[in-house]
């Protein structure tokens, strides 16, 4: 077999692309939005929640259009959750803030805006990394977290493929 | 003046000035034959002498008397054609796979700077030279004056390519991988073996595409694996990352790739040589999504060298060659044969 001096650099042959697929939207699509913290109970009590959006067009998740309302504890006890579970390697969340639940500051201490605009940021972003990742999809605590009204902390951990599937 | 000489040179013995001499390693063909550049162990670039399997090994070796009119004893002068792998971790154990020797002086005493000639015929060099992290193979002369208490000795390295011609059987790589519901790709590379000024072509088709792709790559990874059994050591070295796309793609969306392999320092893909050691190459796939997570696939590639010398001198190499292993000088056969090639 002879082969010419120079190489054939020409591309592949591939199918031609559909229009819809090209300009339809794109089945990634995910967005998370941690927004509108509220203020609950009163004294010593008091503690702050936010509501949690998603949209989404990937069939794993159940609902395209879901909301929740979740506080920082919620947060935690996802993160928690995943750590020991999954195999993933879960982003850090904002900080506790331990300093700012001491009495005698000068300021508004945990209800503080600046701060718990900063809270809600870090925790938007926490969220949505989580939720991209396709190992933590498929943890029932975060579809539990993202789309059920409430957390049950004494719900069964576990995969929400079907464990039965074989291919 | 001659006595005073003479003089000197007995009190140089007397104090333990002894007569030596240094020793020079000079090939017939050095005008005519090329050279190649090869990297040290430091990281050094230096031209040698490029030899084939097959080819002869012929030259002088010079010994140059230090003092002129002492004599020089020596227990025997000898040159060496030496082929040798050397892992880092063990160097005290050279495993020779290839090792010629030619006496040129029995015991004796040399009275005057001496020429001796050498030649090594059509010596079998099965393997390319190789410097790797933690391996080494290397061809050499090494011409020894063997004396009582040290010997004086010499050695002049040289390179060995190993060559192959176009393989008759040469299949593209295409596979369709992915995670389950999430991304599904299709990736293709136009061959499995590459030589190295090759061209690689190929394209990535996306069947299906969950995640949030930011990024693209390919990567060449060389592997050396050097050891046996339990204790195999495998060095892992990124050659090149080649950035193929940027952005998000979608489904259908094909991705083209054209690397080009001659810009990359590369050696032929070595497979388990003389059950010391091997070197390998992998096309690593990788593609980075929004969060930086990694997805990848790494498929082996074999790489081979390509000869530039023209066709009918590398079937007179190979003829030669051949002649070893039939027994029989066939000169009139092999003749004819390289005129056909040459004709066609």
């Amino acid at each position: 077999m002879t082969e010419s001096a120079v190489a054939d650099t020409r591309r592949l042959n591939s199918k031609p692309q559909d229009l819809t697929d090209a300009y339809g939207p794109p089945s990634n699509f995910l967005e998370i939005d941690v927004y509108d913290p509220q203020i609950i109970g009163v004294g010593r009590s008091r503690y702050t929640t936010y509501e949690v959006r998603m949209r989404t067009n990937l069939p794993i998740f159940k609902l395209k259009d879901s909301c929740v309302r979740r506080r920082y504890s919620d947060f935690e006890w996802l993160k928690n959750e995943l750590e020991r579970d999954s195999k993933i390697v879960v982003p850090p969340l904002p900080g506790k803030a331990l300093k700012r639940q001491l009495p005698f500051r000068g300021d508004e201490g945990l209800f503080e805006e600046s701060f718990i605009e900063e809270r809600r940021s870090g925790l938007e972003q926490f969220i949505n990394r989580i939720a991209g990742h396709p190992l933590a999809q498929n943890e029932r605590c975060l579809h539990m977290f993202l789309q059920e009204e409430s957390i049950d902390r004494n719900y069964i951990p576990g995969k929400n493929i079907l464990q039965a599937s074989f291919i | 003046s001659g006595l005073f000489v003479q003089i000197i040179i007995t009190a140089m013995s007397f104090f333990g000035f002894g007569q030596s001499a240094d020793i020079d390693i000079v090939l017939n063909d050095a005008e005519t034959r090329k050279k190649a550049e090869h990297k040290s162990e430091d990281g050094r670039k230096d031209k040698y002498f490029l030899f084939y399997d097959g080819e002869t090994v012929s030259g002088k070796v010079n010994v140059t008397l230090k003092y002129p009119g002492k004599r020089l004893e020596h227990n025997g002068i000898k040159i060496e054609f030496i082929g040798q792998i050397e892992l880092y971790y063990d160097r005290g154990n050279h495993h020779e796979f290839v090792s010629l020797v030619k006496d040129l002086a029995r015991p004796g005493e040399l009275t005057q700077s001496q020429t001796f000639d050498f030649e090594f015929t059509h010596v079998e060099k099965p393997y390319e030279s190789y410097t790797g992290q933690n391996v080494k193979l290397r061809y050499f002369l090494r011409a020894t004056v063997s004396r009582r208490l040290n010997d004086i000795s010499k050695e002049l390295d040289i390179v060995v390519h190993t060559l192959s011609t176009y393989p008759e059987l040469n299949s593209s790589i295409k596979m369709e991988v992915g995670i389950e519901d999430c991304l599904h790709i299709e990736f293709e590379y136009n061959k499995s073996k590459y030589h190295l000024k090759d061209v690689i072509v190929g394209k990535i088709y996306f069947l299906l595409v969950r995640i949030k792709i930011r990024h693209m790559e390919i990567d060449i990874i060389k592997r050396e694996t050097t050891g046996t059994g339990p204790n195999v050591y495998h060095e892992n070295d990124t050659i090149a990352k080649y950035e193929i796309m940027d952005g998000a793609p979608v489904r259908g969306e094909s991705i083209p790739i054209r690397l080009f392999l001659a810009g990359y320092e590369m050696t032929p893909t070595m497979r388990d040589i003389n059950k010391k050691f091997s070197v390998r190459y992998y096309l690593n796939l990788v593609l980075i999504d929004e969060e930086e997570r990694r997805y990848f696939k790494q498929q082996e590639i074999t790489l081979w060298r390509k000869g530039d010398i023209v066709r009918k001198s590398m079937s007179h190499q190979a003829a030669i060659a051949s002649q070893r292993f039939e027994g029989s000088s066939n000169p009139e056969r092999s003749q004819s044969q390289s005129n056909e090639e040459g004709d066609s």
